[in-house]
């Protein structure tokens, strides 16, 4: 019974992505969307911690949201995937569930 | 497969209402179906027609309004949200006396038990808020 | 209608913004749905169902006593996040007797309130089928 985790805050200034990580299961896919999605980034203080949850999870982030940010993909830690809306639904869709962390 | 996508935060404040109109649009060009789209919290903003965003901006009533009418979608407001809001349909806003409405085209007004029905309804329930 | 698992995940302190009010006013409206109801007080959602409540300082109405209605309305499994109630310096005691009463018991009543560990919330949380989060 896998779950999407929606994430929209930054893990720089709140502390749902932390709470969400803390929560997922193994074979559970997380989505980063609007501020979210600069924690896809390499090289943070936070990439160490999801780094630990993608060894059992898939990790995604909506990729017009993370380029809004002035953030380019080639910055991302190594096994993200960069969706646009239509992946977003997919992954919905292929998920028994979803959760926002809001 | 069935949506049904909740909408908790207001246009323009916070970006959870674009970001829902676009799923919404994928959902549908995918070809899925959705049932109902439930706007809650400050989400029933969204419904207002008598916001006037600069023109080089979006207009996120409109589009949902649009989008609405091109896909017959059910949207509804939260009538117990609304009310604490100012957002009245013509019918409500002569129940409780007031002198104006402001409800976009697209929109209606029921209850929170439409939220659940949908989600029941559904195989998904997705929410977007703050 | 069908039945199903419906988590309401409250990860945000009262009165601050409208979310906690406005979540307890769907789970109100839900009990009339019959359907399957769980409550999740994770992060500063626990400070919803502290006890002692008191908003004569600020204008606003208390609606703490709401959450002890809900075992009326068969609303009987309320999940809080043991991790969440010790970072904040919490403990069971510091939240309401939320009650609910078992008519197949002879209606005795018997505690909502479950405290969970982090790791029994996940399990929680995974076996739902809808997630309403405020």
């Amino acid at each position: 019974m896998a779950m999407l985790h929606i994430v929209n805050k930054s893990p720089f200034e709140r502390v749902a992505f932390e709470s969400c990580l803390r929560y997922v299961k193994a074979g559970d896919s997380i989505l980063m969307i609007e501020d979210a999605s600069v924690g896809a980034i390499e090289g943070t203080k936070f990439a160490d911690q999801l780094k630990a949850a993608m060894a059992d999870t898939s990790v995604y982030v909506l990729g017009g949201d993370l380029a809004a940010r002035g953030m380019s993909e080639d910055r991302m830690i190594e096994g993200i995937k960069s969706v646009d809306y239509a992946g977003f639904v997919e992954l919905v869709a292929d998920n028994e569930k979803t959760q926002s962390w809001v | 497969m069935i949506f049904t996508v909740m909408v908790n935060e207001g246009p323009y404040q916070h970006q959870s209402s674009d970001s829902a109109l676009a799923f919404t649009r994928a959902a549908l060009a995918e070809g899925h179906t959705i049932f109902r789209v439930f706007f809650y919290n400050d989400g029933v903003n969204n419904g207002t027609r008598l916001a006037v965003p600069p023109k080089d901006d979006r207009e996120l009533q409109k589009e949902w309004s649009a989008l609405a009418k091109e896909h017959d979608l059910d949207m509804v407001i939260c009538i117990a949200a609304a009310q604490r809001r100012g957002l009245m349909d013509a019918s409500e806003a002569e129940r409780q006396g007031l002198d104006a409405n402001n409800i976009i085209d697209g929109f209606h007004i029921s209850g929170l038990g439409q939220l659940i029905e949908g989600s029941i309804q559904s195989d998904r329930t997705v929410v977007f808020g703050d | 209608m069908a039945t199903k698992k419906f988590m309401y995940v409250n990860r945000k302190a009262p009165y601050g913004t409208v979310y906690a009010l406005e979540a307890l006013e769907v789970v109100l409206i839900a009990a009339a749905f019959e359907q399957d109801i769980s409550l999740a007080f994770i992060d500063d959602g626990v400070y919803q169902i502290a006890k002692g409540q008191n908003t004569d300082g600020i204008g606003m109405k208390n609606f703490s006593a709401t959450y002890k209605a809900l075992g009326d309305y068969d609303i009987n499994k309320i999940f809080v996040e043991k991790e969440s109630l010790d970072e904040r310096g919490m403990t069971a005691d510091d939240l309401m007797d939320l009650v609910w009463e078992d008519e197949d018991d002879d209606w005795a009543e018997k505690p909502s309130i479950k405290i969970v560990s982090r790791a029994e919330m996940a399990d929680v949380l995974a076996d739902q089928d809808v997630h309403y989060s405020f």
